[in-house]
């Protein structure tokens, strides 16, 4: 089996731009390079012309209207711009937020953000599966609440939330919906009409396309969600986003989302079959070892799997020849194991050792094959060598143990 | 995350892992440290009737230093006596392997875990150091 090192694994974090996005973006540099605010000539035109096939490409892959695209630099930006311009232009309508403990921290900091300015935000809780319960967002609502976000597809662990139930819920209440659709746009089918979405955050970058272009969806009709503007200035994208557009980025991202709508079905196909013959092979070989998050509502690429009795940075390091993401501490800028896993009951020791190994497009199957048996390799070696899985096999129970913390 | 040819090499190839068996009275065992932590050592030595450790292995639960950590204590225990072992500094294991900052303590429970190991040796034999 011959297979190309470094092993990219890690498609939840960013994908490789498809070389037939690359194609289409580079004349939009030295050829059409017009600001699409210029209509007074050749240049301008052009480009605004590119960008309006685009948005369309764009609002296609969801079922939106073109008019209903904000071009934004990112998932983030995106996730900003919906919450913090419905708090503001619906202040004197309410001051209650609810979301949701596993979402992405552009949701997450924002809302802190928001109570630090006075207001009142509800985190719901997750089960062991990753999902929320319905009945508690319910019972959340009060007659203040003006916004329900809930992200489509946790970056962690792959989880689907019950986004149309949750729109059912938001339009017989009255309350603004958005969801952070970052992971699941271009991958799974995903429908702001049939899911009765108000607000929507994705990203060229997820869905292989270029990086620092991103888009919010905003529902013109039934209801006409209204947004306070969070960048200031020349009134680009219906005054909701002002600063001269990312051409390039924009033709690259509506690239990026007709492939999306072309390949999505034989993509996840695909995918979910590496991915769940990878899953079953890891549990067969492995014990002692567990899924993270519900196996039923997730996206197909996805695999987020903790190993207990090896701790997670030298599993990585083990595993040097692959890139993909852990939920150990060892790999972030933060000192706390992975806050979704925890979320889910996960304890520290399982969460450390969690891996997330994400498939993509360009995803070999040889190349999981080689991870997969890599894995197993590094994971034997390694209880081999841990002292934890020695008293393991021993039979004692190491919450009993009398440990010496340093 | 960068690590040294020597913790790599170590990580790699680590030297002496392994157990001796717990009762054996000729055996000395630390174990240091906690799962929640991320980190657990367990050093073993077994002491000759002269003193001198002659044989030294552990098992470590924890990241690639303490895992090179460990497998560099047991090789540089070898052959010493409690007491030459006992003046073994972390600063010794720091600078062999070139531990950064961040995983000095890793040198520290290597440390800890010899003078556990040598504690237990004398406990089950009765000397008093």
């Amino acid at each position: 089996m011959s297979v190309t090192l470094p092993i990219y694994l890690d498609n939840n974090a960013t994908t490789r731009t498809d070389p037939r996005v690359v194609d289409a973006i580079i004349p939009f540099f030295s050829n059409v390079y017009g600001n699409s605010a210029s209509k007074s000539h050749p240049f301008g035109w052009a480009a605004e012309e590119a960008v309006d096939k685009a948005r369309a490409q764009v609002a296609s892959l969801i079922g939106a209207d073109p008019r209903e695209i904000v071009f934004t630099s990112g998932a983030t930006e995106s996730n900003n711009l919906a919450i913090k311009g419905i708090a503001e232009m619906y202040a004197e309508k309410g001051d209650h937020i609810i979301t949701v403990v596993t979402e992405h921290k552009a949701v997450l900091d924002t809302c802190k953000h928001l109570e630090s300015t006075g207001k009142s935000v509800t985190y719901l809780e997750v089960d062991d599966n990753g999902l929320i319960c319905l009945d508690e967002l319910k019972a959340a609502i009060t007659d203040k609440t003006i916004l329900i976000s809930v992200m489509a597809a946790n970056n962690e662990i792959g989880v689907l939330q019950p986004i149309a139930e949750i729109g059912a819920i938001c339009k017989e209440r009255g309350i603004i919906f958005h969801t952070d659709a970052t992971q699941i746009v271009g991958k799974i089918p995903f429908d702001v009409e049939a899911l009765g979405i108000d607000l929507a955050s994705f990203t060229a970058h997820k869905m292989y396309g270029p990086k620092g272009i991103g888009a919010l969806y905003v529902r013109r009709r039934s209801p006409r969600v209204r947004l306070s503007a969070q960048i200031d200035g020349g009134g680009h994208e219906r005054g909701f986003r002002s600063g001269t557009l990312n051409v390039t980025g924009i033709v690259g991202f509506g690239e990026a989302a007709a492939l999306c709508q072309a390949e999505m079905a034989s993509d996840a196909a695909r995918l979910q079959v590496l991915r769940d013959a990878m899953e079953a092979r890891l549990l067969q070989e492995i014990p002692e070892c567990q899924v993270n998050g519900s196996r039923e509502h997730r996206l197909p690429g996805l695999l987020n799997i903790s190993f207990g009795f090896v701790e997670g940075e030298s599993l990585l390091m083990g595993l040097c020849d692959v890139a993909l993401s852990s939920g150990s501490a060892c790999t972030s800028a933060s000192l706390e194991p992975s806050y979704v896993l925890k979320a889910l009951g996960v304890g520290d020791e399982l969460a450390h050792s969690s891996l997330r190994f994400g498939l993509g497009r360009f995803t070999q199957p040889e190349e999981v094959e080689w991870v997969t048996e890599k894995v197993i390799a590094e994971v034997a070696r390694l209880r081999e060598m841990s002292p934890l899985w020695e008293l393991h096999l021993e039979g004692v129970d190491l919450s009993t143990v009398q440990w010496q913390p340093h | 995350m960068p690590y040294s040819d020597k913790v790599l090499d170590h990580y790699n190839n680590p030297r002496n892992v392994g157990s001796f068996d717990k009762s054996d009275t000729t055996v000395g065992t630390g174990i240091v440290g906690a799962p929640e932590c991320g980190d657990v050592m367990k050093l073993q030595l077994k002491i000759n009737a002269d003193g001198v450790i002659e044989d030294a292995k552990f098992k470590t639960f924890g990241c690639g230093s303490a895992i090179a950590s460990s497998s560099l204590a047991t090789e540089l225990v070898k052959g010493k006596t409690l007491e030459e072992a006992l003046q073994l500094q972390n600063t010794d294991i720091v600078e062999e392997l070139a531990l950064p900052p961040v995983k000095i303590h890793c040198s520290v429970l290597a440390e800890d875990a010899i003078k556990a190991a040598i504690a237990d040796y004398r406990q089950k034999n009765g000397i008093t150091a």
